[in-house]
């Protein structure tokens, strides 16, 4: 017997009962999940209780390897709820949200989905930034006629699911492109070198618009290696890559991945320039890879060392909220949830179908990052920035147009 | 009572017609209640599979979530992407189309389970589990790089033909399928194996084909609810059938009781209820969940739901 050592607890077959200890301890189990129930009730937001709140769903990934991704952007978006409610809501009415953790798990974002809008009857949703859960949810969303605008999802796949899903950052393809285009015309590589996730949508939908574009161009593929998610060694793909002596590599992934090849890269004498998507951008890049990190180009939606006036504000005001300074994903998140609650108060009701006709009808609306429009397609347009790391930190060096 | 129905089967005859009747008034229940319901219905189709495996035959297997993303995947082809060239098949009806397309995936499944149990059925214990644990994590990898089927995209867009008819239908027929596999004469082979590999050797029994019978069989019915789950929730994800899945279904057959009917059927209702309760508690539910888990373990290591079955019973009166 494992538990001679403790021999009270457990059922006793011969009393036919439980022992003490056992009750004490289901006791102590179901007080603390009261006291966590009340305490996340409370800890949430501040509703007046006369007035009803309007309710926003936000589904995302709170925790698992994308917590990165998730917690910047719901710190975005409750800053801005913050702001919004400080500002007396709407017409006194405040917004509430109510956010679900997709755990950064597959399968997991459709039954979260339902709940919010049937249960919680939700009048818009906050889309999770990882594009694959995001599409989960997007497919039931646009079944129910609610609005969802993704902060972050940037595969194109989302967006075309229906006349329901938006979006408020730059897409895969316009990603992809735009780093071909700034590889052949500011750094003149030719030969580049293409490092994919194979089970990340993202990184392959990526990769597959920067081919393109580079082919386009008159560039070319030096080599192309695939590794799966999960994987912490990339020192075989990396040497059948430096193999073909590549003018610079392009490796879209999330910022965990990409440091561990950046300084894998370096420790393997790859000194050509490494590219990047939107997915590096983390406190965590500069952590993992070091002094290898130097040099790294990418896209991000918002640059922190920006100038614009109400861009230094946000800057300001999150690291006053959260004692960090914030990232790209909550520049976006900020947005989405500001984004939401104006076209809420352009369309003067909560009515789903009034909400989404507002949303379309977003143009040259001002956001920490930039102006946007949402096209025919519910994408944003607006510019990319791309940044440079010099020192650790994030170096703006040129704006490529759409 | 007719005489060519015997008490299982008008169980299982009643169970259907409830569903039937649940099926035509669910237009009153609200979407989320419905979804957690099929979510339920699904793994107890998971689960009594797997028991089957895991808990009759005595085999250690950790591929159920592989055989379900076999199914999934087939299922999910067939309505969506092939519906064009196959649907004309059945005039068009989606109530023949979907449950042939279910069939269809089982038996792919199924042939998967043949494929994998033909060479490593011969091994026994820790080596299996680790075999039909690569299994999983090889399907898993493969429909991350099929372009055809989405790749790590996942397959999105499926129709959502799965409703409480068909899952608690098949659930109901998967029941009791194993439970009148194991009661027929031919079936006691399979509790021969599980109690003693040898001893039913050496009284003839072709253990290497009971085994594999029960793989197929598991795998038949893991490839339906992979079906059914991908109509449900509109996208798979081959992520979504990782070794996590396998764990769960094979935790739900060990806190039901390994090679229990009743008891695996309540565990899985239990923890697919449970996870969405939990859901309240944010960020603290999987570290409640995981104390729950221990805990039941540490008090119940047989098994949840396990009571003495009148035949011990009366073995231990006698």
């Amino acid at each position: 017997m494992i538990w001679k050592g403790w021999p009270e607890l457990g059922f006793d077959r011969h009393s036919r009962r439980y022992s003490r200890i056992t009750w004490l301890l289901f006791a102590g189990c179901y007080l603390s999940l009261v006291g966590c129930r009340q305490e996340s009730k409370t800890g949430g937001l501040a509703t007046t209780n006369n007035v009803e709140s309007i309710r926003i769903g936000e589904f995302s990934s709170l925790t698992g390897p994308l917590a990165g991704l998730g917690q910047y952007t719901h710190m975005g978006v409750q800053l801005a709820l913050e702001e919004i409610n400080a500002a007396g809501g709407l017409e006194g009415r405040p917004f509430e949200v109510l956010a679900e953790d997709t755990g950064s798990k597959a399968g997991t974002a459709a039954p979260l989905v339902r709940k919010l809008i049937a249960r919680d009857h939700v009048v818009a949703l906050i889309g999770e930034g990882a594009s694959g859960r995001c599409l989960e949810g997007a497919y039931v969303a646009q079944g129910a006629g609610i609005p969802l605008v993704s902060p972050a999802a940037t595969d194109p796949q989302v967006t075309a699911v229906g006349d329901c899903i938006f979006r408020v950052c730059y897409t895969d393809p316009f990603q992809g492109t735009v780093m071909a285009k700034f590889a052949r015309e500011q750094l003149k590589a030719k030969r580049i070198g293409l490092l994919v996730d194979a089970s990340s949508s993202y990184s392959v939908g990526l990769v597959d618009f920067f081919k393109k574009r580079l082919l386009a161009d008159g560039g070319e593929v030096a080599g192309e290696q695939r590794y799966n998610a999960g994987d912490k060694d990339f020192r075989a793909q990396l040497t059948a890559l430096k193999a073909t002596h590549p003018e610079a590599i392009f490796a879209p992934c999330y910022f965990g991945d990409a440091g561990l090849i950046l300084r894998q890269a370096r420790e393997l004498g790859l000194t050509t320039p490494m590219l990047g998507g939107d997915g590096w951008e983390a406190p965590e890049l500069v952590e993992i890879a070091g002094l290898a990190a130097e040099g790294a180009l990418f896209p991000v939606h918002f640059s922190v060392s920006s100038t614009v006036e109400s861009s230094r504000h946000f800057v300001e005001q999150f690291t006053q909220r959260f004692h960090k300074p914030p990232t790209g994903v909550s520049a976006l998140g900020y947005d989405t949830m500001k984004l939401i609650a104006d076209s809420i108060r352009r369309a003067g009701s909560t009515d789903k179908t009034a909400v989404r006709e507002a949303l379309r009808s977003t143009k040259n609306w001002t956001g920490v990052t930039g102006v946007l429009t949402l096209d025919e397609e519910r994408n944003a347009r607006k510019p990319a920035t791309i940044v440079r790391v010099e020192q650790g930190r994030l170096v703006f060096v040129t704006i490529v147009e759409p | 009572m007719p005489s060519w129905l015997n008490r299982s089967q008008l169980l299982l005859m009643a169970t259907l017609a409830v569903v039937g009747i649940a099926q035509s008034l669910s237009g009153r229940l609200d979407s989320y209640i419905l979804s957690v319901a099929m979510g339920v219905g699904i793994n107890i189709i998971l689960a009594s599979s797997l028991n089957l495996i895991n808990g009759f035959t005595g085999q250690f297997s950790l591929g159920h979530a592989g055989f379900m993303a076999v199914g999934a995947y087939t299922a999910a082809v067939l309505t969506g992407r092939l519906a064009p060239q196959w649907s004309p098949l059945f005039g068009g009806q989606v109530f023949l189309l979907f449950p042939a397309a279910l069939i269809v995936g089982g038996i792919v499944a199924a042939l998967a389970g043949a494929l994998v149990g033909a060479p490593s059925l011969r091994l026994k214990g820790d080596y299996l589990a680790i075999v039909t644990l690569g299994f999983g994590e090889i399907i898993k990898v493969i429909f991350q790089n099929l372009e055809f089927v989405g790749g790590a995209k996942g397959l999105n867009g499926i129709p959502d033909y799965s409703n409480l008819l068909w899952v608690f239908g098949t659930a109901a027929i998967t029941v009791y399928t194993v439970w009148a596999l194991l009661n027929s004469s031919y079936g006691r082979g399979f509790l021969a194996v599980a109690d003693d590999e040898i001893a039913a050797e050496a009284m003839g029994l072709n253990t290497t084909r009971y085994k594999m019978v029960a793989f197929v069989v598991g795998a038949f019915f893991a490839g339906i609810a992979g079906g059914l789950f991908a109509h449900l929730n509109n996208s798979i994800n081959p992520s979504g059938f990782d070794f996590n899945k396998s764990i769960e279904i094979v935790v739900m057959v060990i806190l039901g009781g390994m090679g229990r009917h009743i008891g695996v059927i309540l565990a899985a209702i239990l923890l697919t209820v449970l996870t969405e309760m939990l859901r309240e508690f944010g960020d603290y539910r999987m570290v409640i969940y995981s104390v729950l888990l221990i805990l039941l373990m540490l008090t119940r290591p047989q098994g949840l739901f396990i009571w003495p079955t009148r035949k011990a019973a009366r073995r231990q009166n006698a």
